[in-house]
Protein backbone atom coordinates (compact mmCIF):
# COMPACT_ATOMS: atom_id res chain seq x y z
CA UNK A 1 0.00 0.00 0.00
CA UNK A 2 1.53 3.33 -1.10
CA UNK A 3 1.18 6.08 1.50
CA UNK A 4 -0.96 9.06 0.56
CA UNK A 5 1.80 11.64 0.94
CA UNK A 6 3.97 9.78 -1.57
CA UNK A 7 1.13 9.83 -4.10
CA UNK A 8 0.82 13.58 -3.66
CA UNK A 9 4.59 14.14 -4.10
CA UNK A 10 4.61 11.98 -7.21
CA UNK A 11 1.69 13.95 -8.68
CA UNK A 12 3.35 17.28 -7.93
CA UNK A 13 6.67 16.21 -9.49
CA UNK A 14 4.86 14.85 -12.55
CA UNK A 15 2.97 18.11 -13.03
CA UNK A 16 6.20 20.13 -12.58
CA UNK A 17 7.99 17.98 -15.16
CA UNK A 18 5.19 18.42 -17.65
CA UNK A 19 5.09 22.16 -16.99
CA UNK A 20 8.85 22.53 -17.57
CA UNK A 21 8.61 20.45 -20.73
CA UNK A 22 5.85 22.71 -22.10
CA UNK A 23 7.85 25.84 -21.19
CA UNK A 24 10.97 24.46 -22.87
CA UNK A 25 8.99 23.70 -25.99
CA UNK A 26 7.63 27.25 -26.05
CA UNK A 27 11.13 28.78 -25.67
CA UNK A 28 12.46 26.58 -28.43
CA UNK A 29 9.63 27.64 -30.74
CA UNK A 30 10.19 31.29 -29.92
CA UNK A 31 13.94 31.04 -30.68
CA UNK A 32 13.20 29.21 -33.89
CA UNK A 33 10.77 31.90 -35.00
CA UNK A 34 13.31 34.66 -34.18
CA UNK A 35 15.94 32.89 -36.24
CA UNK A 36 13.56 32.51 -39.17
CA UNK A 37 12.59 36.18 -38.91
CA UNK A 38 16.25 37.05 -39.47
CA UNK A 39 16.58 38.91 -36.25
CA UNK A 40 20.12 40.15 -36.07
CA UNK A 41 22.15 39.46 -32.99
CA UNK A 42 25.18 41.49 -34.09
CA UNK A 43 26.37 44.01 -31.52
CA UNK A 44 25.01 47.45 -32.18
CA UNK A 45 26.89 49.21 -29.45
CA UNK A 46 30.64 49.38 -29.34
CA UNK A 47 32.23 47.95 -26.18
CA UNK A 48 33.43 50.48 -23.71
CA UNK A 49 37.06 51.41 -24.48
CA UNK A 50 39.32 52.79 -21.81
CA UNK A 51 40.25 56.40 -22.45
CA UNK A 52 43.71 57.15 -23.76
CA UNK A 53 46.16 58.19 -21.10
CA UNK A 54 49.78 59.23 -20.99
CA UNK A 55 52.12 56.37 -20.17
CA UNK A 56 55.88 56.52 -19.73
CA UNK A 57 57.79 53.78 -21.51
CA UNK A 58 61.44 53.45 -20.55
CA UNK A 59 62.91 52.28 -23.85
CA UNK A 60 66.32 50.64 -24.21
CA UNK A 61 68.98 51.50 -26.75
CA UNK A 62 71.55 48.82 -27.63
CA UNK A 63 73.98 51.28 -29.17
CA UNK A 64 74.80 53.14 -25.96
CA UNK A 65 73.31 50.84 -23.30
CA UNK A 66 70.85 53.54 -22.27
CA UNK A 67 67.30 53.56 -20.91
CA UNK A 68 65.39 56.61 -22.14
CA UNK A 69 61.86 57.52 -20.94
CA UNK A 70 59.34 58.20 -23.71
CA UNK A 71 55.77 59.40 -23.19
CA UNK A 72 53.08 57.65 -25.25
CA UNK A 73 49.31 58.01 -25.30
CA UNK A 74 47.46 54.70 -25.13
CA UNK A 75 44.21 53.33 -23.70
CA UNK A 76 44.85 52.06 -20.20
CA UNK A 77 42.43 49.90 -18.22
CA UNK A 78 41.60 50.83 -14.64
CA UNK A 79 42.67 47.47 -13.20
CA UNK A 80 46.35 47.80 -12.20
CA UNK A 81 47.30 44.31 -13.43
CA UNK A 82 45.70 44.88 -16.83
CA UNK A 83 47.23 48.36 -16.89
CA UNK A 84 50.71 46.94 -16.30
CA UNK A 85 50.18 44.38 -19.03
CA UNK A 86 49.00 47.07 -21.48
CA UNK A 87 52.02 49.29 -20.77
CA UNK A 88 54.52 46.45 -21.09
CA UNK A 89 52.75 45.25 -24.25
CA UNK A 90 53.24 48.68 -25.78
CA UNK A 91 56.91 48.64 -24.76
CA UNK A 92 57.47 45.28 -26.45
CA UNK A 93 55.56 46.51 -29.51
CA UNK A 94 58.14 49.31 -29.73
CA UNK A 95 60.94 46.74 -29.58
CA UNK A 96 59.32 44.61 -32.28
CA UNK A 97 58.84 47.54 -34.65
CA UNK A 98 61.25 48.14 -37.56
CA UNK A 99 64.15 50.49 -36.79
CA UNK A 100 63.84 49.73 -33.10
CA UNK A 101 66.77 50.82 -30.94
CA UNK A 102 66.49 47.51 -29.09
CA UNK A 103 65.23 44.95 -31.61
CA UNK A 104 63.39 42.07 -29.94
CA UNK A 105 60.72 40.09 -31.80
CA UNK A 106 57.42 39.17 -30.19
CA UNK A 107 55.51 42.36 -29.42
CA UNK A 108 52.64 42.75 -26.98
CA UNK A 109 51.64 39.08 -27.19
CA UNK A 110 54.88 38.21 -25.40
CA UNK A 111 53.43 39.34 -22.07
CA UNK A 112 51.14 36.51 -21.00
CA UNK A 113 50.11 38.03 -17.66
CA UNK A 114 51.22 40.51 -15.04
CA UNK A 115 50.24 39.74 -11.47
CA UNK A 116 50.50 42.38 -8.76
CA UNK A 117 50.91 40.97 -5.26
CA UNK A 118 51.60 42.53 -1.88
CA UNK A 119 55.20 42.05 -0.85
CA UNK A 120 55.43 39.51 1.97
CA UNK A 121 56.42 41.04 5.30
CA UNK A 122 54.82 43.38 7.78
CA UNK A 123 56.79 46.48 6.79
CA UNK A 124 56.00 46.15 3.10
CA UNK A 125 52.27 45.59 3.63
CA UNK A 126 52.06 48.86 5.59
CA UNK A 127 53.71 50.85 2.80
CA UNK A 128 51.52 49.32 0.09
CA UNK A 129 54.51 48.23 -1.98
CA UNK A 130 53.81 45.55 -4.53
CA UNK A 131 55.61 42.74 -6.28
CA UNK A 132 54.92 42.42 -9.99
CA UNK A 133 55.20 38.93 -11.43
CA UNK A 134 55.66 39.24 -15.20
CA UNK A 135 54.82 36.04 -17.03
CA UNK A 136 56.53 36.01 -20.43
CA UNK A 137 55.78 33.56 -23.22
CA UNK A 138 58.29 30.84 -24.08
CA UNK A 139 58.25 32.07 -27.68
CA UNK A 140 59.51 35.46 -26.54
CA UNK A 141 62.34 33.93 -24.50
CA UNK A 142 63.30 31.60 -27.35
CA UNK A 143 63.42 34.39 -29.92
CA UNK A 144 65.14 36.98 -27.71
CA UNK A 145 68.66 37.86 -28.93
CA UNK A 146 71.32 36.40 -26.66
CA UNK A 147 73.82 38.69 -24.95
CA UNK A 148 74.61 40.36 -21.65
CA UNK A 149 73.67 43.83 -22.81
CA UNK A 150 70.53 43.07 -24.81
CA UNK A 151 69.00 40.75 -22.19
CA UNK A 152 69.81 43.06 -19.30
CA UNK A 153 68.30 46.00 -21.14
CA UNK A 154 65.05 44.11 -21.74
CA UNK A 155 64.75 43.14 -18.08
CA UNK A 156 65.74 46.57 -16.75
CA UNK A 157 63.48 48.46 -19.17
CA UNK A 158 60.52 46.33 -18.06
CA UNK A 159 61.33 47.09 -14.42
CA UNK A 160 61.80 50.82 -15.10
CA UNK A 161 58.57 51.04 -17.10
CA UNK A 162 56.62 49.37 -14.30
CA UNK A 163 58.14 51.81 -11.80
CA UNK A 164 57.29 54.80 -14.00
CA UNK A 165 53.61 53.85 -14.37
CA UNK A 166 52.90 51.96 -11.15
CA UNK A 167 55.00 53.59 -8.42
CA UNK A 168 53.82 51.04 -5.85
CA UNK A 169 55.60 48.28 -7.74
CA UNK A 170 58.99 48.05 -6.07
CA UNK A 171 59.98 44.49 -6.93
CA UNK A 172 59.67 42.44 -10.11
CA UNK A 173 60.02 38.72 -10.74
CA UNK A 174 59.88 36.94 -14.07
CA UNK A 175 58.31 33.67 -15.17
CA UNK A 176 58.33 32.08 -18.60
CA UNK A 177 55.11 30.22 -19.42
CA UNK A 178 54.37 30.17 -15.69
CA UNK A 179 57.65 28.46 -14.81
CA UNK A 180 60.87 29.69 -13.25
CA UNK A 181 63.65 29.85 -15.83
CA UNK A 182 67.37 30.35 -15.07
CA UNK A 183 68.03 33.00 -17.74
CA UNK A 184 66.16 34.92 -20.42
CA UNK A 185 68.34 33.81 -23.33
CA UNK A 186 71.50 32.57 -21.63
CA UNK A 187 72.63 35.67 -19.74
CA UNK A 188 70.08 37.73 -17.76
CA UNK A 189 69.28 35.99 -14.48
CA UNK A 190 65.53 35.40 -14.13
CA UNK A 191 65.72 33.63 -10.79
CA UNK A 192 66.36 36.80 -8.79
CA UNK A 193 63.98 39.49 -7.62
CA UNK A 194 64.69 42.78 -9.38
CA UNK A 195 64.26 46.05 -7.50
CA UNK A 196 62.66 48.72 -9.66
CA UNK A 197 64.69 51.36 -7.80
CA UNK A 198 67.83 49.85 -9.36
CA UNK A 199 66.46 50.17 -12.91
CA UNK A 200 66.66 53.89 -13.34
CA UNK A 201 66.83 55.52 -16.75
CA UNK A 202 70.43 56.18 -17.80
CA UNK A 203 72.01 58.20 -20.53
CA UNK A 204 74.44 55.40 -21.42
CA UNK A 205 78.21 55.10 -21.20
CA UNK A 206 78.15 55.97 -17.51
CA UNK A 207 79.41 53.30 -15.17
CA UNK B 1 130.58 40.73 24.50
CA UNK B 2 127.13 40.77 25.97
CA UNK B 3 125.80 38.06 23.50
CA UNK B 4 128.69 35.71 24.28
CA UNK B 5 128.17 36.19 28.04
CA UNK B 6 124.52 35.32 27.63
CA UNK B 7 125.28 32.28 25.47
CA UNK B 8 127.82 31.02 28.05
CA UNK B 9 125.03 30.84 30.63
CA UNK B 10 122.49 29.47 28.14
CA UNK B 11 121.34 25.96 28.87
CA UNK B 12 119.53 24.04 26.20
CA UNK B 13 116.02 23.04 27.19
CA UNK B 14 115.89 19.75 28.88
CA UNK B 15 113.42 18.27 26.43
CA UNK B 16 115.91 18.66 23.56
CA UNK B 17 118.54 16.53 25.27
CA UNK B 18 116.17 14.05 26.81
CA UNK B 19 116.94 10.42 25.87
CA UNK B 20 114.63 9.18 23.14
CA UNK B 21 114.12 12.66 21.65
CA UNK B 22 114.30 12.76 17.87
CA UNK B 23 117.49 14.74 17.18
CA UNK B 24 116.66 15.16 13.53
CA UNK B 25 113.63 17.19 14.66
CA UNK B 26 115.86 19.30 16.88
CA UNK B 27 118.16 19.94 13.93
CA UNK B 28 115.19 20.96 11.79
CA UNK B 29 113.97 23.36 14.46
CA UNK B 30 117.37 24.98 14.78
CA UNK B 31 117.69 25.19 11.00
CA UNK B 32 114.29 26.86 10.69
CA UNK B 33 115.15 29.26 13.51
CA UNK B 34 118.43 30.20 11.84
CA UNK B 35 116.61 31.17 8.65
CA UNK B 36 113.62 32.74 10.29
CA UNK B 37 115.59 35.38 12.21
CA UNK B 38 117.42 36.96 9.25
CA UNK B 39 114.21 36.95 7.14
CA UNK B 40 112.33 38.91 9.79
CA UNK B 41 114.22 42.08 9.02
CA UNK B 42 113.69 41.90 5.23
CA UNK B 43 110.81 43.39 3.25
CA UNK B 44 108.08 40.87 2.32
CA UNK B 45 108.17 39.50 -1.21
CA UNK B 46 106.06 41.27 -3.80
CA UNK B 47 102.54 39.83 -3.89
CA UNK B 48 101.61 37.70 -6.84
CA UNK B 49 99.70 39.36 -9.66
CA UNK B 50 97.30 36.77 -11.04
CA UNK B 51 94.78 37.38 -13.81
CA UNK B 52 91.74 35.13 -14.02
CA UNK B 53 90.22 34.74 -17.49
CA UNK B 54 86.79 33.16 -17.67
CA UNK B 55 85.59 32.21 -21.14
CA UNK B 56 81.84 32.25 -20.56
CA UNK B 57 79.54 29.34 -21.50
CA UNK B 58 80.92 26.01 -22.77
CA UNK B 59 79.68 22.46 -23.22
CA UNK B 60 75.90 22.28 -23.64
CA UNK B 61 75.64 25.98 -22.86
CA UNK B 62 76.47 27.39 -26.29
CA UNK B 63 75.66 31.04 -25.56
CA UNK B 64 74.61 33.25 -28.45
CA UNK B 65 74.52 32.14 -32.09
CA UNK B 66 76.44 34.77 -34.00
CA UNK B 67 75.50 35.83 -37.52
CA UNK B 68 78.77 34.37 -38.81
CA UNK B 69 77.57 30.92 -37.74
CA UNK B 70 79.95 30.71 -34.78
CA UNK B 71 78.80 29.90 -31.29
CA UNK B 72 79.54 32.35 -28.51
CA UNK B 73 81.30 29.71 -26.41
CA UNK B 74 83.89 29.19 -29.17
CA UNK B 75 84.44 32.89 -29.76
CA UNK B 76 84.91 33.45 -26.02
CA UNK B 77 87.47 30.64 -25.86
CA UNK B 78 89.39 32.06 -28.83
CA UNK B 79 89.63 35.47 -27.15
CA UNK B 80 90.60 33.75 -23.90
CA UNK B 81 93.52 32.00 -25.62
CA UNK B 82 94.70 35.20 -27.32
CA UNK B 83 94.61 37.23 -24.14
CA UNK B 84 96.24 34.50 -22.07
CA UNK B 85 99.13 34.30 -24.55
CA UNK B 86 99.64 38.07 -24.55
CA UNK B 87 99.64 38.28 -20.76
CA UNK B 88 101.89 35.25 -20.30
CA UNK B 89 104.36 36.76 -22.77
CA UNK B 90 104.54 39.80 -20.50
CA UNK B 91 105.28 37.65 -17.47
CA UNK B 92 101.83 37.80 -15.91
CA UNK B 93 100.48 34.67 -14.27
CA UNK B 94 97.15 33.71 -15.84
CA UNK B 95 94.55 31.29 -14.53
CA UNK B 96 91.75 30.23 -16.89
CA UNK B 97 88.48 28.62 -15.92
CA UNK B 98 88.40 26.50 -19.05
CA UNK B 99 90.76 25.64 -21.88
CA UNK B 100 88.35 23.41 -23.79
CA UNK B 101 84.65 23.05 -24.56
CA UNK B 102 83.83 22.25 -20.94
CA UNK B 103 80.67 23.07 -19.05
CA UNK B 104 81.12 24.98 -15.80
CA UNK B 105 78.58 26.39 -13.36
CA UNK B 106 78.80 30.06 -12.43
CA UNK B 107 79.65 29.12 -8.84
CA UNK B 108 82.56 26.99 -10.04
CA UNK B 109 83.92 29.91 -12.04
CA UNK B 110 83.70 32.19 -9.00
CA UNK B 111 85.40 29.54 -6.87
CA UNK B 112 88.28 29.43 -9.40
CA UNK B 113 88.70 33.20 -9.11
CA UNK B 114 88.60 33.21 -5.33
CA UNK B 115 91.06 30.34 -4.96
CA UNK B 116 93.46 32.00 -7.40
CA UNK B 117 93.49 35.16 -5.24
CA UNK B 118 93.32 37.04 -8.53
CA UNK B 119 94.09 40.73 -8.94
CA UNK B 120 91.98 40.96 -12.10
CA UNK B 121 89.00 38.77 -13.09
CA UNK B 122 87.57 39.05 -16.58
CA UNK B 123 84.52 37.14 -17.81
CA UNK B 124 84.66 37.06 -21.61
CA UNK B 125 81.48 37.16 -23.72
CA UNK B 126 80.49 37.84 -27.32
CA UNK B 127 77.21 39.09 -28.74
CA UNK B 128 75.59 40.18 -31.96
CA UNK B 129 73.74 43.07 -30.25
CA UNK B 130 75.12 46.55 -29.77
CA UNK B 131 78.46 47.81 -31.01
CA UNK B 132 82.09 47.66 -29.91
CA UNK B 133 83.05 46.29 -26.52
CA UNK B 134 80.69 46.35 -23.54
CA UNK B 135 82.29 46.54 -20.11
CA UNK B 136 79.93 45.57 -17.32
CA UNK B 137 80.47 45.93 -13.59
CA UNK B 138 78.12 44.40 -11.05
CA UNK B 139 75.25 46.62 -9.94
CA UNK B 140 75.84 45.66 -6.28
CA UNK B 141 76.30 48.61 -3.95
CA UNK B 142 79.83 49.04 -2.57
CA UNK B 143 80.25 47.68 0.95
CA UNK B 144 83.09 47.64 3.45
CA UNK B 145 85.30 44.61 3.77
CA UNK B 146 84.21 42.19 6.48
CA UNK B 147 85.69 38.96 7.78
CA UNK B 148 82.86 36.86 6.39
CA UNK B 149 81.16 37.62 3.09
CA UNK B 150 77.88 36.33 1.71
CA UNK B 151 78.54 34.21 -1.36
CA UNK B 152 76.02 36.00 -3.57
CA UNK B 153 77.29 39.49 -2.71
CA UNK B 154 80.99 38.77 -2.15
CA UNK B 155 81.86 41.26 -4.91
CA UNK B 156 80.52 44.22 -2.88
CA UNK B 157 83.82 45.22 -1.21
CA UNK B 158 85.56 45.10 -4.62
CA UNK B 159 83.03 47.23 -6.53
CA UNK B 160 85.07 50.42 -6.28
CA UNK B 161 88.17 48.66 -7.63
CA UNK B 162 86.10 46.94 -10.32
CA UNK B 163 84.91 50.35 -11.48
CA UNK B 164 88.49 51.62 -11.50
CA UNK B 165 89.51 48.58 -13.56
CA UNK B 166 86.63 49.33 -15.98
CA UNK B 167 88.05 52.83 -16.35
CA UNK B 168 91.52 51.47 -17.17
CA UNK B 169 90.13 49.03 -19.75
CA UNK B 170 87.92 51.76 -21.22
CA UNK B 171 90.93 54.04 -21.72
CA UNK B 172 93.00 51.33 -23.40
CA UNK B 173 90.19 50.18 -25.71
CA UNK B 174 89.27 53.72 -26.68
CA UNK B 175 92.95 54.41 -27.38
CA UNK B 176 92.93 51.35 -29.66
CA UNK B 177 90.01 52.80 -31.62
CA UNK B 178 87.37 50.46 -30.21
CA UNK B 179 83.94 51.83 -29.33
CA UNK B 180 83.28 51.13 -25.63
CA UNK B 181 80.01 50.97 -23.71
CA UNK B 182 80.12 50.95 -19.92
CA UNK B 183 77.34 49.71 -17.70
CA UNK B 184 76.36 48.27 -14.36
CA UNK B 185 74.03 45.28 -14.40
CA UNK B 186 73.26 42.27 -12.20
CA UNK B 187 76.00 39.70 -12.94
CA UNK B 188 75.37 36.41 -11.18
CA UNK B 189 78.77 34.73 -11.41
CA UNK B 190 80.82 37.87 -10.94
CA UNK B 191 78.89 38.85 -7.83
CA UNK B 192 80.52 35.94 -5.99
CA UNK B 193 84.08 36.86 -7.00
CA UNK B 194 86.42 38.46 -4.46
CA UNK B 195 88.56 40.40 -6.93
CA UNK B 196 88.19 43.43 -9.20
CA UNK B 197 85.93 41.80 -11.76
CA UNK B 198 84.31 42.75 -15.06
CA UNK B 199 82.28 41.15 -17.81
CA UNK B 200 83.76 41.98 -21.21
CA UNK B 201 81.30 41.50 -24.06
CA UNK B 202 82.66 41.80 -27.59
CA UNK B 203 79.98 43.03 -30.01
CA UNK B 204 80.34 43.75 -33.74
CA UNK B 205 81.94 46.92 -35.02
CA UNK B 206 79.42 49.08 -36.89
CA UNK B 207 79.59 52.03 -39.23
CA UNK B 208 77.66 55.27 -38.85
CA UNK B 209 74.59 53.64 -40.42
CA UNK B 210 74.73 50.98 -37.68
CA UNK B 211 75.56 48.28 -40.22
CA UNK B 212 77.99 45.60 -39.10
CA UNK B 213 81.50 46.05 -40.47
CA UNK B 214 83.36 43.51 -38.31
CA UNK B 215 81.95 40.43 -36.61
CA UNK B 216 83.02 39.60 -33.03
CA UNK B 217 84.84 36.45 -34.22
CA UNK B 218 86.99 38.34 -36.73
CA UNK B 219 90.63 37.40 -35.87
CA UNK B 220 92.01 40.91 -36.47
CA UNK B 221 89.29 42.49 -34.34
CA UNK B 222 89.87 39.96 -31.57
CA UNK B 223 93.63 40.57 -31.71
CA UNK B 224 93.06 44.32 -31.40
CA UNK B 225 90.72 43.88 -28.43
CA UNK B 226 93.06 41.37 -26.73
CA UNK B 227 96.07 43.68 -27.19
CA UNK B 228 94.18 46.61 -25.68
CA UNK B 229 93.00 44.50 -22.73
CA UNK B 230 96.54 43.21 -22.12
CA UNK B 231 97.93 46.76 -22.22
CA UNK B 232 95.27 47.89 -19.74
CA UNK B 233 96.05 45.02 -17.37
CA UNK B 234 99.77 45.85 -17.52
CA UNK B 235 98.97 49.45 -16.69
CA UNK B 236 96.67 48.29 -13.90
CA UNK B 237 99.48 46.17 -12.42
CA UNK B 238 101.82 49.14 -12.26
CA UNK B 239 99.17 51.54 -10.97
CA UNK B 240 100.41 52.76 -7.54
CA UNK B 241 96.85 53.42 -6.43
CA UNK B 242 95.77 49.88 -7.14
CA UNK B 243 95.22 48.02 -3.91
CA UNK B 244 95.69 44.31 -3.77
CA UNK B 245 92.83 41.95 -4.42
CA UNK B 246 92.93 40.51 -0.93
CA UNK B 247 92.69 42.62 2.15
CA UNK B 248 95.28 41.86 4.86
Amino acid sequence: MIPRYQKIIFAVLLLASLGMGVKLWQLRERAHKRLLAGETTAPTQAPEVAPAEQATLVAANDMDNSLIPQVHSLPLPADPGARARAVLGKLLDLYASPNSTHPVPGGAASIAQVFLLPIPGAKASNTGNQLAVVNLTATFAASHPSGLETESLTVLSICATLRANLPNVTEVRFLVDGQLRPTLAGHADLTRTYLTADALPTQGNAP
Amino acid sequence: MRWSRQLRHWVPPVWILRPGWDFSLTASLLFALAFAVPCAGQTPPAPRFVVLLDAAHGGDDTGAHLDSGQLEKSVNLALNVRLRSLLAARGIQVVTTRESDASLALDQRAAFANHANAAVCLSLHASESGAGVHLFTSSLAPAPQTRFLAWKTAQSPWITRSLALAGALNSALTHAGVNVTLGRIPLSGIESMTCPALAVEVAPERNSDKNITTEPDNPDYQARVAAALAAAILEWRSDPNRTEARQP
